[in-house]
């Protein structure tokens, strides 16, 4: 079947199986592989990207349920080359080892500062509580989270 | 690496065309809503239809609203949506208990309320949710509308009385004077399936229990629901050892197997336990309720 999906942006015109997994759409077809491919089964989170503006885990959604909506991925975080202050708190704080987690954490710690700009501790860590990280024992992501927030409120909390 | 098998698909660009694709496919054709149960099912090859039929543009199935009388749920609400809505959560605070412990929020962002009732699962939080609230489901075929109550939706695991060539397509829930509601589970981890849970609904007359609802999740009760602890509850005061009684009889009557996630004898203990603080719970908030003079819950 043909579909067409924005995905950060531009629009993608691919002839696709209706069985293809989202996440294998965004990789192997559109080579955007800074979404990772964990789990398969909806527990990890690695695969977390945004459609039509809110995070889901695309390895559980078709790219044909994708036809004709939007999808933002990590690579679509930076604007004009300028990290996302998320991505930089990430930097800043330590906040992967290996990285593999990284991309969907950063995908739903951005939406959740953009729906709380002031987010507590505890709010970080139940909004990325449907995601695994088996590096850093979640401070250093929950702190990159809190590191963003406090950059983009200037300093002032 | 987990793929479905070979399938096709068909987008639905209504209710009527969603129904009239049904009938054309026939019974080797599913209805794809957020897929969140489906595409693992499929994944593992536990389920294989011929086509998928997708009705997440159904925008009309999407709502969630309080009328004068009811609480309507669209079956294609997502389970934020419910989490999200300060109006569900006044009238009936069970419903905000339990999707808070549903999954985990990127998977409540997409996976849909009807989706869950219609999977069907013994260990699906909203079923009993909803037997304890006496919900009503709204079922659709090309012939018009039906309506069963939640108690009746379910026929055994994984299976409803929703036709081949119907969809559920809303919930309601009657609201009610001077009622509370609570839901409490017990899981291993976050975001997993419980060991056991329990909801409960109760309407006071006074310091009467005039009704209650108890809905029971993955022990092995009829229909999600405990109707002989809410028989022994119904013109009884609300006082602490008429709750023990009751956790007592829903333990009794429910049929808990062991599995990885306990051994059957826990999880009986766990219907009396969480039936017991649900109901505390519930009475609370009735309490709560009805000093603020407020309308539910």
């Amino acid at each position: 079947m043909r579909i067409a999906v924005t995905v950060n942006g531009t629009e993608y015109r691919r002839e696709v199986e209706p069985r293809l997994l989202l996440i294998h759409f965004l990789r192997d077809e559109l080579r955007l592989t800074g979404s990772h491919w964990g789990c398969d089964t909806s527990n990890c989170g690695a695969c977390v990207v945004w459609l039509d503006g809110t995070p889901v885990k695309s390895c559980t959604v078709l790219a044909a349920m994708a036809h004709g909506r939007e999808v933002v991925t990590v690579e679509g975080l930076a604007n004009d080359g300028e990290l996302d202050p998320v991505q930089r708190g990430f930097a800043q704080c330590h906040g992967l080892q290996c990285g593999f987690c990284t991309p969907g954490m950063m995908m739903t710690a951005r939406w959740l500062l953009n729906r709380n700009p002031d987010p507590t501790p505890g709010q970080i860590r139940e909004a990325i509580s449907g995601q695994i990280c088996r590096c850093t024992g979640y401070e250093n992501i929950v702190r990159a989270i809190r590191w963003a927030s406090d950059y983009e409120a200037g300093g002032s909390r | 690496m987990q793929v479905p098998a070979h399938v096709e698909y068909e987008k639905a660009a209504s209710l009527e065309d969603a129904l009239n694709l049904l009938v054309r496919y026939g019974p080797e054709a599913k209805i794809l809503a957020g897929g969140h149960s489906l595409i693992p099912m499929m994944k593992l090859r536990l389920v294989q239809p011929e086509v998928l039929i997708d009705i997440n543009g159904l925008t009309e199935l999407c709502h969630i609203t309080v009328t004068d009388s009811q609480l309507h749920i669209g079956a294609l609400a997502r389970h934020a949506q419910l989490l999200d809505s300060s109006a569900a959560g006044r009238h009936f605070a069970i419903l905000h208990d339990a999707e808070r412990v549903i999954a985990d929020p990127i998977v409540r962002n997409w996976g849909t309320i009807g989706g869950s009732l219609c999977q069907a699962d013994p260990s699906e939080d909203l079923s009993a949710a909803f037997a304890a609230l006496k919900g009503t489901m709204v079922i659709s075929g090309t012939g018009g509308s039906r309506t069963v109550s939640a108690r009746e939706f379910h026929t055994g695991p994984y299976e409803t009385v929703v036709g081949p060539a119907e969809v559920l397509t809303e919930i309601r829930v009657p609201l009610a004077h001077v009622s509370g509601s609570a839901y409490l589970k017990v899981a291993r981890r976050a975001g997993d399936w419980p060991v056991g849970a329990a909801g409960a609904a109760v309407w006071l007359d006074g310091d009467t229990i005039a009704d209650a609802g108890i809905g029971l999740t993955a022990v092995g009760a009829r229909h999600f629901a405990a109707a002989e602890a809410e028989e022994y509850l119904r013109g009884r005061p609300a006082a602490a050892d008429v709750l023990a009684r009751a956790g007592e009889i829903a333990a009794e009557n429910c049929r808990p197997v062991s599995d990885q996630r306990g051994p059957a004898d826990y999880k009986r203990h766990l219907a009396c336990e969480l039936t017991i603080r649900v109901l505390r719970t519930a009475l609370r908030r009735a309490r709560e309720n009805a000093a603020a003079g407020g309308y539910a819950a």
